[in-house]
């Protein structure tokens, strides 16, 4: 049942944590890289050490600022780290450093595309800098809890939205724009798996038509962008449930559970910790001058909405195609290496890259742009239909032998003797022996039964292996066939 | 020859010139560290076997004429700053079975310079206490007179110092932990510029106001480790990078034309009479060495206190939380769960005293209360700031009395938190602004040293160190030992 059927409206606010691509940690030397032993990567400062003090990461600061530039977001001048206040294992020193009252980067918005094509802005309250706590385990410990602090001290961006979105589409289009610009940005490797890339989901739902928002639940840690999907249409089902039927919602943070599809409460409103937050005295506020943040901004890459619009004009691509060529960075930089090659097809090779190519990665799960098929091998595909060597249906043929094997578009037209007949007599030919052989079809088809030219072009395909110039074949068919 | 009444200066002469080896220095203060042990109190650790080595090895640099400025000169470590391979307790039950993995660098500094460390001295539990009462391992004795208090929470650096039981000794000083001490023991004091020294690797008690300084009999020798221990630190973002000038090269300056402002504020009817006079005429004696006198006032200095056990408490409450007994420190035995092991390891571990800070900072960073304490504290400290930066607009060095009264009796205090944290009245404000300050013996009342605290604008070590050397050319004070020490 869609929402206008049940009166009511969904309200989304969306807190994403996005890992920075830093070498180090942001208080520390430590490495970040992903998938050490448990501790190898914590030195005396993850482990909160008597006596260890912070020293901020300055490459950390850069990136933050560059995705407030990216956004059209103010970037403080003077922001200060504070510390949050609480116990918990996996995070040594009983505190974590963020930013809270004054955050380096407030007052951005998104533009997202929604499937239907319209197009919505999305406020962005805040972006801080804060570290990622570490991980408690329990796999293969019996009776004991672990504590792995190699991810303790990662540097995060939290990206906060303002409660702009109004379906569980939103939230995610809005995710996977958000998404796209930290890679394009080359500030977060996005990996979703590795926990690189999640959000919080603020959920309420109210009356069509009401001013005042609901009371709002808040889903913690959802790591896949068909999580956050599940996880809000439940949030909001189980919401509209629980108001019919005469209850209330409670303020509270949840988890999704993804095996059995539901969110469950974690801790509510009066079990919540009162963070004591203060500003962190080992640590200096961030002053940040004009010129730091020209520097910076000299570094920042075409974003996707520049290059979509610039995909449009230049290629000639509709909006969607513009937009889904542009959703990575490494996707656009592939398409425009193939369309430089076929500089008089670049609608052939918007949809050799979104067709055949992302169906043939999809469904062997292969990366884009590996050797198996790099832009240049397609583009030597993409050349002979151009230059109508082949035809599109033996294309197809041909990429099939390409991905299977490691041979050339070239090499496996001449070895299966694909090229295309384009010589007239040759075409005259073949139908000739065609329609000598079909007397009958022949006689209804100049009796009026045009539904048989179809028949006619079929057989002389298959007499030709294919391999006849689809244009010039229909041309001498409609010559020949009337007698 | 007694060599525990020589100055550092002396002792590397010595050194230098061979008269007396390193292990004969090491051994000579070890012996008296370990004779006074039971009397005093002062310390925690005796690393007697690595201080004789690392003598032995100073005695080859010195016999080879290589050594830094400290080679082979003893030293003793108050027992919050981490040294790699040694037990440091900051004074706490908590803490009685951390052997540091890493030297903090003021230690790492004063052994690159050569200095070799004798024995972690004894402390307020945490840094927290004026009377060294609330360290875990028993209270510090003060030399002029046992059953009173040396002070905190520096105790064991003064009283060591004091009963020369080593020349020098590192301290910090979060409200007058390194002045009120050296002033109830009678030795020189310094507490730097907030930012001078680095923090890194000393145990924080109050991180915006925590500052290591140097306790030693003169304030040459204290301008001789001073120099040795300070400097930008990468590993503290709050150190500050600027050059560490030679305190030693402008000791002697003339102070004829020196501008002193008199704190009104700590001439009040606190202040007991007989330390009044005391610190009268070490004024005089300043008038006589050609600096002028006059009364300057800093209306908002006597909120420090009431804003220092605000801020302080804040801050402790968050850097004590790492204490949760899951990687170092105390662990309760046996615990239930999680919360049981927070709880009863922290309930063990720590005393009464870091208990109630902890708590008091707590309650002043909650939601509802935060404006109405801790905001309001920081504002406070700012207009403290304002008033010291205006007095020193009109004036070089600002002096009175470090405390209000001689030392006291151990116990007289230590039932009311609200009397023990008035001790630490006439200290605060330097803290609180930053600023860098001394205390230096001036005379006896009762037998009893009284200290004359002198506060300069930031970054004026050398202009404090040069007003107190001057000072104890013209005296002797500073040279005086408890006789049983002598």
């Amino acid at each position: 049942m869609s929402e206008t059927e049940t009166g009511w409206e969904t309200v989304i606010g969306l807190e994403i944590h996005a890992q920075l691509a830093t070498r180090s940690k942001i208080f520390s030397g430590s490495a970040t890289a992903y998938g050490a032993p448990p501790n190898a990567q914590a030195n005396l400062v993850d482990l909160a050490y008597p006596g260890v003090l912070p020293v901020l990461n300055g490459e950390a600061v850069r990136m933050a600022v560059k995705f407030g530039l990216a956004i059209g977001a103010q970037v403080a001048h003077h922001s200060v780290f504070a510390r949050k206040n609480y116990f918990y294992p996996d995070l040594p020193s009983g505190y974590q450093i963020s930013q809270y009252e004054l955050p380096i980067v407030a007052r951005g918005s998104i533009d997202v595309v929604l499937d239907d094509g319209t197009q919505k802005t999305v406020r962005v309250t805040r972006a801080h800098l804060e570290q990622d706590a570490g991980k408690s385990l329990h796999e293969g410990l019996p009776g004991v809890t672990g504590i792995d602090l190699n991810r303790a001290g990662t540097p995060l961006v939290e990206i906060v939205s303002e409660p702009d979105m109004r379906s569980a589409k939103e939230a995610v289009a809005y995710m996977k724009k958000v998404h796209t610009l930290v890679r394009y940005l080359e500030i977060c490797d996005g990996n979703m798996q590795e926990g690189s890339f999640r959000c919080d989901a603020n959920v309420s739902v109210r009356r069509k038509g009401a001013e005042k928002f609901g009371t709002r639940a808040e889903i913690k840690n959802l790591n896949s962008f068909r999580f956050v999907e599940k996880a809000i249409n439940y949030e909001v089902a189980r919401q509209i449930d629980l108001l019919e039927s005469g209850g209330k919602v409670l303020q509270e943070t949840r988890l999704y559970d993804p095996d059995k599809g539901e969110t469950r409460s974690m801790r509510s409103k009066e079990e919540a910790n009162d963070y004591r937050y203060f500003p962190d005295p080992d640590l200096l506020p961030v002053e940040l001058d004009d010129a730091f943040v020209e520097s910076v901004r000299v570094t920042l890459p075409e974003l996707p909405d520049e290059k979509a619009v610039r995909f449009g004009s230049e290629y000639g691509l509709s909006a969607y195609d513009a937009g889904v060529l542009t959703s990575s960075r490494e996707l656009a930089d592939y398409y425009e290496a193939v369309a430089r090659e076929v500089p008089k097809e670049p609608k052939l090779a918007a949809n050799w890259v979104m067709g055949e190519l992302a169906a043939a990665l999809n469904k062997d799960g292969v990366e884009l742009g590996s050797a198996k098929m790099s832009a240049e091998r397609l583009a030597g595909l993409l050349k002979r239909i151009a230059d109508q060597t082949i035809s599109g249906k033996i294309a197809k043929e041909v990429f099939e032998g390409m991905w299977a094997g490691g041979a050339t578009a070239d090499a496996i037209i001449d070895a299966k003797g694909l090229r295309q007949i384009t010589d007239t007599s040759a075409i005259e030919k073949a139908i000739d022996e065609v329609m000598a052989k079909n007397p009958g079809q022949l006689a209804d088809f100049r009796a009026g039964k045009d539904k048989l030219f179809g028949f006619f072009v079929g057989q002389v395909m298959k007499a030709t292996g294919g391999k006849a110039n689809p244009a010039q074949l229909n041309e001498l068919l409609k010559k020949k066939l009337p007698g | 020859m007694k060599i525990h009444t020589l100055t550092l200066a002396q002792l590397s002469k010595g050194l230098r010139a061979r008269e007396f080896s390193s292990v004969d220095l090491v051994r000579g203060f070890l012996d008296r560290i370990d004779a006074h042990q039971p009397t005093l109190n002062a310390m925690i650790t005796v690393m007697r076997d690595q201080a004789l080595s690392a003598a032995e090895a100073a005695d080859r640099e010195l016999a080879a004429g290589r050594g830094g400025p400290l080679a082979g000169l003893p030293i003793v470590h108050k027992d919050l700053f981490c040294t790699e391979g040694v037990l440091t307790t900051c004074g706490s039950h908590m803490l009685d079975n951390f052997v540091s993995p890493y030297d903090a660098t003021v230690v790492a500094k004063l052994k690159a310079a050569g200095a070799i460390t004798l024995a972690k001295s004894n402390m307020d539990e945490f840094a927290m206490g004026s009377s060294n009462e609330t360290s875990y391992f028993g209270p510090v004795r003060n030399p002029w007179n046992t059953d009173l208090v040396p002070g905190g929470s520096s105790g064991g650096s003064a009283a060591a110092v004091a009963a020369r039981l080593v020349p020098a000794a590192t301290a910090t000083d979060t409200g007058g932990s390194i002045r009120q001490p050296a002033a109830l023991c009678g030795v020189t004091g310094v507490k730097p510029t907030y930012g001078r020294v680095s923090r890194y690797g000393m145990i924080a008690f109050a991180s915006s106001l925590d500052q290591g300084g140097v306790i030693a009999a003169t304030a040459a020798d204290a301008a001789l480790i001073l120099r040795e221990m300070s400097g930008f630190d990468a590993n503290d973002s709050t150190s500050v990078d600027m050059p560490v000038p030679d305190y030693m090269a402008g000791l002697d300056a003339p102070l004829a034309g020196m501008k002193i402002g008199l704190l009104k504020e700590f001439f009040d009817k606190g202040l007991d009479a007989e330390n009044e006079k005391r610190i009268r005429e070490a004024l005089a004696i300043y008038e006589r060495l050609g600096a002028t006198l006059r009364e300057v006032s800093l209306p908002n200095l006597p909120l420090s206190v009431p804003a220092y056990y605000v801020v302080a408490p804040a801050e402790c409450s968050s850097n004590l939380a790492r204490f949760d007994g899951v990687r170092f420190g105390h662990r309760a035995k046996d615990p239930r769960d999680l919360m049981d092991l927070y709880k009863r390891s922290r309930g063990e571990g720590f005393g009464a005293e870091v208990k109630r800070r902890i708590m008091t900072g707590t309650y002043v960073l909650s939601a509802g209360y935060y404006d109405a304490y801790y905001l309001k504290a920081q504002k406070v400290r700012q207009l403290i700031s304002a008033d010291f930066k205006r007095a020193f607009s009109e004036v070089d060095v600002l002096m009175g009395p470090t405390t209000p009264t001689p030392a006291f009796p151990i116990g007289a205090k230590t039932s009311d938190p609200i009397t023990m944290y008035l001790n630490d009245i006439y200290t605060i404000g330097a803290n609180l602004a930053g600023l860098p300050a001394m205390s230096i013996p001036c005379g006896f009342t009762a037998g009893l040293p009284v200290g004359l605290q002198i506060v300069g604008p930031h970054f004026s070590e050398g202009k404090l160190l040069n007003a107190a050397h001057v000072f104890q050319r013209e005296t002797d004070w500073h040279t005086r030992v408890p006789e049983r020490f002598s």
